[in-house]
């Protein structure tokens, strides 16, 4: 018998959150008031949590490392968020979106879950678009839609090339407005270093004021991490610079079990890396792929000419072209998965048809779709015989007004006109499905202490479907925690204000100031980011896009030589009272370093291949699926959840397994 | 290339700070500016100084947290950029680059080139919102058609990504391109229509409060923004202000 218990509750797939709804306890408002709750993380989980929370009466405090919510990464969210509207007319529903989701996330997530954020999606739109946020519209005012990766309709709601900005800024000004009610405490250039429980619940965590450096203590009924994911743990991701484990980390550490490490989403389409110095990888929006088209040259002279400069990419005819997903993939073409996307970039790089001169990028061309347009729009322009310029020019314009803003910045990074020459896209690490195991109720292994957003394991399987990032985000913070937290809180009416002078906290607070000092005090002779590149390397190396169970084991070692190194010889400058960025960066680097291994191991555990998680040993070896990825139903469809127990590496495996009454567990084919 | 840098150094709010030079050598006119920033603080830590203080985070442009003032000009000298957006191919082998914290009342300096912005929190705290809960129990979001054009500016207006350029380049600090553009995005939705006298009000109250200056129609935070927020949003916001004061 698992120690997990998923709380998933009883009866028909699609009653199950109504009814479970009509039946929890509730909070009498008066008693809200006298009520905690910690949320840390203010992106699209946190702040939409804690703005909720607070409406409803509790006392919230919120804490961020930024120096102001609107900045949490979900701001840079690009393509869109998914709702089963239907507004398309196109034969979307609840139940395919449900399907969808657990299709793309290649049969890993828990039915339960997913329908239940398939359900609440129509919700958010209808709530973001109250509160002010202006998404895309068509010429009679309607909300208007487009297509991501993975599925046969539109469902997509959009504001430019800056959904995640929009969406994030709503959820701010919900905050706001609770902020200013002072029903949110908002304490920002926080970060939270431990979370303190007493007789086994989350009563409260440990922060470090980031300005002044003082370390404080914080209480409440109920902690909510909203953290986000680990994509930092391979140093270039497309992660801002401060996205951090730390928080679902030190979690984990104090009994939160953490699922599935090992399911990373590689973005297939991301602006190459081009030197050593580089910081960080930059996101083309998937929605791209609705327009734009990705190739390789046929010939390697060709590739061996471009490289070279001695060819332009707009030079080659297209039967010179080898529009590699088109030809594997004619049903979903540039359309498939971003798993599927990017084990194909990978695959004609690795053969030698990489574009660049690091051989690590495939070409992303518009030129099709700016044919089309221009077309389209000379016919409704009524301009007869039209020049092939004047074509070009109408198409580059509905070109711009779709993806403005993400041709510009593309622009300012390669230097290159994409309107004029195929972008070069090559895959990066963009997002986490794995993370901290929660139930049904969003509550994790520790009572108390709940996990919401990327931080959580829950709706996204071994792969997470474009578009559906914003949607789980909100879904937990404004529609799912709010009602199942109120169940907990119910019994905690007469409990109290929780004190901070006790011993708990006294040996938390201990334990965060002995750790700081160590850091200023070790002195050795490299900085943080020679460590953390160092990780990064093994990561992306050894725990890439594919992964054999050789490479996983080395990989395990690595990281374990690396972190010890690490305590002897990292060298943090400036002191501990005061701003110090180095000294944040240790503690964050510090846990990746132990995150990194779990990670390794987990992948070695799962000997399948299943969405983001690619095993060399486990491809199909002929029919229509030849070298594709290859699952195992039968010993592996279970989320693996991890209990911390000293060294990563003797972590013990929970399995909860999966259990599909509404769907039929296939291959997936996009073919 | 190789470069020299003048740094504003202040190792705290009550410090008096001053400029400090630094050379950078071997710099790929292919890095962004911020990574220029971490080959110099990487040279510090492992010369045992205190590498500088900067704020940063998303480095594609979109977060609004990285700030400096780079040769006279928010942001640097490129157009429709962040500093995390800036690239090296800007400048040439052998340049000086002063860097300096945004300068403005409202705006204190916490370390080095970081400044304290939290004025700006403060603004949208007073009114930068549409008082509706978050129930989900809301009207379908297609019962109100909002005419496309004024969606469009709407968002244009909404793209505001909070990094107080405008207020840097401003001679007289004033806040009123950011404040606009929230103004502007309610003003132009139905939905926020309907809070539109008080938003106004109480949110130029509040940014006269926190010491920022007035309009005197330079144009200066146009030109720096990178987000391209126009000066119509101020334009609108006198009107809306104006109109809210007639009514009382």
């Amino acid at each position: 018998m698992s120690v997990l218990d998923s709380k998933v509750p009883k009866g028909p797939l699609k009653d199950k959150w109504t009814t479970y709804k009509d039946k929890i306890n509730l909070v009498n408002p008066a008693n809200k008031r006298n009520i905690d709750v910690i949320v840390v993380g203010t992106g699209l989980a946190g702040g939409s949590a804690a703005a909720t929370l607070a409406e409803l009466g509790y006392r919230v405090k919120a804490f961020c490392y930024q120096d102001s919510p609107r900045r949490a990464h979900s701001i840079a969210a690009q393509g869109g968020i998914n709702a089963a509207k239907n507004y398309q007319g196109d034969g979307d529903s609840t139940y395919r979106l449900f399907y969808d989701t657990i299709k793309g996330g290649d049969y890993r997530s828990r039915e339960a879950n997913v329908y239940r954020l398939a359900e609440v999606s129509t919700n958010i739109i209808d709530q973001c678009v109250a509160q002010g946020v202006p998404f895309a519209r068509d010429y009679g005012g309607l909300l208007d839609n487009r297509s991501f990766g993975g599925v046969l309709v539109s469902r997509t709601f959009y504001a430019k090339g800056q959904t995640g900005q929009q969406l994030l800024l709503g959820a701010y000004s919900a905050m706001n407005r609770q902020i200013a009610r002072g029903k949110i405490e908002m304490f920002n250039r926080h970060e939270m270093l431990d979370v303190v429980k007493v007789n086994g619940k989350a009563r409260g965590i440990i922060a470090r004021n980031l300005v002044t450096g003082e370390i404080e203590r914080h209480s409440a009924h109920a902690v909510v991490i909203a953290s986000g994911g680990y994509g930092n743990v391979y140093f270039l991701s497309t992660n801002a610079m401060g996205s951090n484990a730390t928080a679902a980390w030190k979690i984990h550490k104090k009994g939160a079990f953490f699922a599935n490490p090992c399911y990373t989403q590689i973005h297939p389409t991301c602006i190459p890396r081009s030197g050593d110095y580089q910081s960080k990888l930059t996101l083309m929006s998937e929605s791209l792929r609705n327009d734009g088209r990705i190739w390789v040259p046929k010939k390697m002279e060709d590739v061996l000419a471009i490289r070279e400069g001695k060819l332009k990419p707009t030079q080659l005819s297209e039967d010179q072209r080898d529009y590699y997903l088109e030809r594997r993939y004619p049903a979903f073409g540039n359309l498939v998965p971003r798993d599927v996307a990017s084990r194909a970039a990978k695959e004609r790089c690795d053969a030698g048809f990489g574009v660049n001169a690091t051989g690590e990028a495939v070409y992303l061309d518009f030129k099709s779709a700016i044919e089309r347009y221009g077309l389209e729009q000379a016919k409704i322009h009524g301009i007869q015989d039209a020049s092939k310029e004047k074509i070009t020019e109408l198409g580059e314009a509905v070109v711009e007004a779709k993806y403005g803003n993400l041709f510009q910045m593309y622009e300012k990074i390669v230097d290159e006109n994409p309107y004029k020459t195929p972008m070069m896209i090559y895959p990066a690490t963009h997002y986490t499905m794995g993370g901290v195991w929660v139930d049904y109720n969003l509550m994790t292994t520790v009572e108390g202490l709940y996990c919401i957003g990327e931080a959580n394991f829950s709706d996204h399987g071994a792969n997470r479907l474009g578009a559906s990032a914003l949607m789980q985000g909100l879904a937990d913070g404004y529609f799912v925690l709010p009602y199942t937290i109120g169940d907990y809180l119910s019994h905690e009416i007469r409990t109290g204000r929780i004190p901070t002078d006790t011993p708990e906290f006294d040996e938390a607070e201990k334990e965060v100031t002995e750790r700081i000092n160590f850091f200023i005090n070790n002195k050795g002779t490299h900085s943080v980011d020679y460590f953390h590149k160092r990780l990064g390397k093994v990561m992306w190396d050894k725990c890439g896009m594919s992964r054999n169970a050789a490479g996983l084991k080395e990989a395990m070692a690595e990281i374990k030589e690396i972190r010890e190194e690490f305590y002897k010889e990292v060298n943090v400058p400036g002191s501990a009272n005061e701003m110090n960025p180095e000294l944040e960066k240790a503690g964050r680097v510090a846990d990746f370093l132990e995150l990194g291994e779990l990670f390794a191991k987990d992948a070695l555990m799962r000997e399948e291949s299943c969405g983001g998680h690619f095993r060399e040993e486990s491809v199909e070896i002929d029919g229509e699926q030849k070298g594709e990825a290859k699952r195992n139903d039968k010993d592996y469809a279970f989320v693996a959840a991890w209990e911390y127990k000293g060294e990563p590496a003797d972590a013990v495996l929970h399995k909860e397994q999966l259990e599909f009454k509404d769907i039929e567990l296939k291959q997936r084919s996009y073919k | 290339m190789n470069l020299t840098l003048k740094i504003w150094r202040q190792k705290g709010p009550q410090d008096k700070g001053k400029m400090v030079d630094y050379k950078v050598t071997d710099i790929s006119e292919h890095m962004s500016f911020l990574e220029m920033m971490d080959v110099l603080n990487e040279q510090l830590t492992n010369k045992g100084e205190e590498p500088v203080a900067f704020d940063h985070d998303c480095r594609e442009g979109i977060c609004g947290m990285c700030s400096m003032y780079i040769n006279g000009e928010a942001h640097g000298p490129d157009r429709g950029v962040t500093t995390c957006q800036l690239h090296m191919r800007m400048f040439k082998d052998g340049d000086t680059i002063t860097i300096e914290p945004f300068r403005a009342k409202a705006f204190p300096v916490i370390k080095d080139l970081v400044v304290d912005r939290s004025s700006f929190d403060r603004i949208q705290q007073a009114g930068g919102f549409i008082s509706v809960n978050t129930s989900g129990n809301t009207q379908d979001a297609n019962a109100i058609p909002i005419p496309k054009h004024a969606a469009d500016e709407a968002m244009d207006a909404a793209t505001c990504i909070g990094c107080g350029a405008c207020v840097a380049s401003c001679k007289n600090s004033s806040a009123m391109l950011f404040v606009g553009a929230k103004v502007s995005q309610y003003a132009l939705l139905p939905q926020g229509r309907v809070e539109a006298t008080d938003r106004v009000k109480n949110m130029v109250a509040q940014m006269d409060l926190e010491g920022f200056g007035n309009c005197t129609n330079t144009g200066a935070c146009e030109v720096e923004c990178p987000k391209g927020i126009s000066l119509e949003n101020i334009a609108r916001m006198n009107r809306e202000f104006f109109a809210a004061s007639i009514k009382g």
